[in-house]
């Protein structure tokens, strides 16, 4: 009976083992970075919006504080996203206008809210609220990145749990004085894991990491 | 007259009826079992025992299509008794695995020749089996595509499975297990599927055979390193046996409900196991050796002695049994007594009477040799016994649980449609994938066997090699 395989067969056989571990190994690293690239993630990418809305002007420009827009940040879960009636407070006086607040006044004429397009979009089995980050000493710009730098805005960080964790497991690495918080230069007086350390114990900071605290 | 001497041991070995029968030879051996997979006739009962097996499976199909689509609430489990048919089925199947495990392994380490025949068929079910019980957990997460989360790998959660949970014990314990059991199982086949390749007719199946055997060509060499490796894996499966089970009863014994917070428990579940996969070789080498008229090669000496370890691992079980009642009272604990009694007289209490019934006395009956010869009389023991091993797991998990610590929090538990469906599912597919073993693949091992034909034995034993 004439052979069935080649003697070539052997060694094709082997390759195969060591061929099969390597696309294994190639196809899980890859996915494991393509998760954590801007493509998936829209890190660094510019969120279109309904109106031309900068907030480089807004912020550095006439200098404007965070909280002036975003009011219930303080108090609230959420941070808030202003109603057409405060853009109008200064907008019905200045720049009245100017053809690219159009939107703003058919939204103040029409009563419809503007539909703005949101750039941190947290699931809805994730629970996070802005008041208790910023009343215990999380700046803004710690999970936002200078927002007075971007004219329009984007998404500064992944939002992927492990950059939640990389906090919540270590606040210290983070933390700021409560009367920095909305300070979008802050840079620590000295050194931060000593500074750290300290706003912890004072703020009395916990680390909460149970998968409950987040996911309710 | 002094190779009577040598031959001796063996022969005091099968006192009545020999491993193999008598009037074979290399030859015969190949023939017999080989025929069976490279026939290309269909016998009628197959094909009905298949259809019948493949429509149980496709019940799985419907079970899961309605458990991943409605969601799992159409399973049962709710507060108080989180766990249902789930997790009592995922255990029976597990446990109906080891025995393959034991055969194949350490009564290979024993030197049992009477293990040669039922391993290769042992070590499927053990496969199937696990590919069953791996089925639950799997499905009752409700998100199975999600189920790589089990596993450490590096992830944008920044998490780590919990290591203090047996339940991940039971990830790594079970998918160990499943991966030894399937190397050692293609191992063991690689001799006798070069056999085939040689003995097929059709070029397809040469080719499938051929690629499959691995460029088996049967030197010395070859035989050498094969023996070689195959005693590592018998080595490397035999620590699975006990651990695997072990784990398994961490999942119970770990936890602090009454009734399941025991020490007794690892021992107990490790002899349940074997108890119940003994029962479950011997309901499908039964029909098996009759139909396909192996009597000469799963001889009586096998039937019996498969029927002594069910009685033994039976005794440890019961024994178990009454450990758990003893320390019921002995805890001093109130609640522990609660679980006992309930056990006792409480609403299950059908199932705990039921279990001791198959568990402890019908086994019973294998002390006589009489009726451990009796085929109909085994068969039925080994089915009753498949069914007490369930119920022992329902008494475990519904009956402990169904009484919560407070009493408003009590409830009864009774499976949906679509619990059974699924458990009816699995055992289509584990019949549909034994059955499928049988007509494709050698379902005994040709080539231990013709260590055991009298021309393999006439020569010195330093020779025989096995």
């Amino acid at each position: 009976m004439s052979q069935l395989f080649r003697p070539g067969a052997n060694t094709f056989a082997k390759a195969s083992v060591i061929a099969g571990l390597g696309v294994a190994l190639g196809l899980g690293g890859i996915l494991n970075n393509i998760e954590r690239t801007s493509y998936v993630t829209d890190v660094n990418v510019p969120r279109d919006q309904p109106v031309m809305f900068t907030h480089k002007h807004h912020v550095s420009g006439v200098g404007m504080d965070c909280r002036y827009c975003h009011s219930s940040v303080e108090v609230s879960s959420s941070a808030g996203i202003p109603s057409t009636e405060v853009c109008m407070g200064c907008h019905s006086q200045i720049w009245s206008e100017a053809p690219i607040l159009e939107p703003v006044r058919e939204s103040w004429r029409s009563g419809r809210s503007i539909q703005w397009n949101r750039v941190h979009d947290l699931p809805g089995y994730v629970y996070f609220n802005h008041s208790i980050h910023v009343t215990k000493g999380m700046g803004c710009q710690t999970c936002h990145g200078q927002v007075d730098k971007m004219p329009m805005v984007w998404k500064e960080n992944t939002l992927l749990m492990e950059w939640c964790l990389d906090c919540h497991r270590a606040p210290e690495k983070y933390i700021r004085p409560k009367d920095q918080v909305f300070n979008m230069e802050y840079k620590p007086a000295g050194n931060q894991a000593e500074l750290g350390a300290k706003l912890v114990a004072e703020y009395k900071v916990r680390k909460l990491t149970d998968c409950s605290i987040c996911h309710r | 007259m002094d190779k009577e001497l040598v031959q001796k041991p063996i022969a005091v070995g099968i006192a009545q009826d020999p491993v193999i029968g008598p009037g074979h030879d290399y030859t015969t051996v190949t023939d017999k079992i080989s025929e069976l997979v490279l026939t290309t006739k269909i016998h009628k009962e197959w094909v009905i025992g298949f259809l019948f097996s493949a429509s149980l499976a496709s019940l799985l199909g419907v079970a899961m299509y309605f458990l991943l689509f409605k969601g799992i609430g159409v399973w049962a489990p709710n507060v108080p008794v989180g766990w249902g048919f789930d997790i009592i089925n995922f255990v029976w199947w597990i446990g109906i695995g080891h025995a393959g495990t034991l055969i194949s392994a350490i009564l290979l380490l024993l030197k049992q020749e009477w293990r040669t025949s039922i391993n290769r068929f042992a070590e499927a079910m053990t496969l199937f089996a696990v590919a069953c019980a791996g089925m639950y957990p799997l499905m009752h997460t409700g998100r199975p595509w999600l189920a790589y989360w089990m596993l450490p790998y590096p992830n944008t959660m920044g998490m780590w499975p919990q290591p203090r949970s047996p339940l991940l014990w039971d990830v790594f314990a079970v998918s160990t297990y499943a991966t030894v059991s399937a190397l050692f199982w293609f191992v063991g086949l690689i001799p006798d599927l070069a056999t085939l390749r040689d003995k097929a007719k059709h070029t397809v199946s040469r080719y499938i055979f051929g690629a499959l055997s691995m460029g088996w060509r049967g030197s010395a060499d070859h035989w050498q390193r094969y023996e070689m490796a195959y005693l590592l894996l018998a080595g490397l499966s035999t620590p699975l046996v006990v651990s695997v089970h072990t784990i398994v009863s961490f999942d119970f014994a770990i936890g602090i409900i009454p009734g399941w917070h025991t020490t007794i428990f690892p021992p107990y579940f490790v002899a349940g196991a074997i108890f119940a996969g003994f029962a479950m070789v011997l309901t499908l080498a039964i029909p098996m050796r009759a139909f396909y008229k192996l009597e000469d090669f799963i001889t009586m000496h096998h039937i019996e002695n498969m029927c002594k370890v069910m009685l033994a691992t039976g005794i440890i079980v019961v024994y178990g049994y009454f450990l758990e009642v003893f320390f019921g009272w002995y805890s001093a604990n109130e609640y522990e007594k609660a679980v006992i009694m309930n056990r006792f007289t409480g609403p299950y209490a059908w199932s705990y009477w039921a279990l001791i019934f198959c568990n402890g006395l019908a086994p019973q009956i294998l002390w006589w040799k009489k009726y451990r010869r009796n085929l109909l009389l085994v068969w039925i023991i080994s089915n009753i016994v498949s069914v007490g091993m369930w119920l022992e797991r329902w008494v475990i998990i519904v009956v402990s649980l169904h009484r919560d610590f407070i009493p408003a929090s009590w409830g009864y538990y009774t499976p949906t449609i679509f619990d059974e469906a699924f458990f009816a599912g699995t055992i289509g597919l584990f019949l549909t994938l034994m059955f499928l073993f049988v007509r494709l693949l050698p379902s005994i091992a040709m080539f231990e066997m013709k260590l055991l034909v009298p021309a393999a034995k006439a020569r010195p034993e330093s020779e025989g090699g096995h």
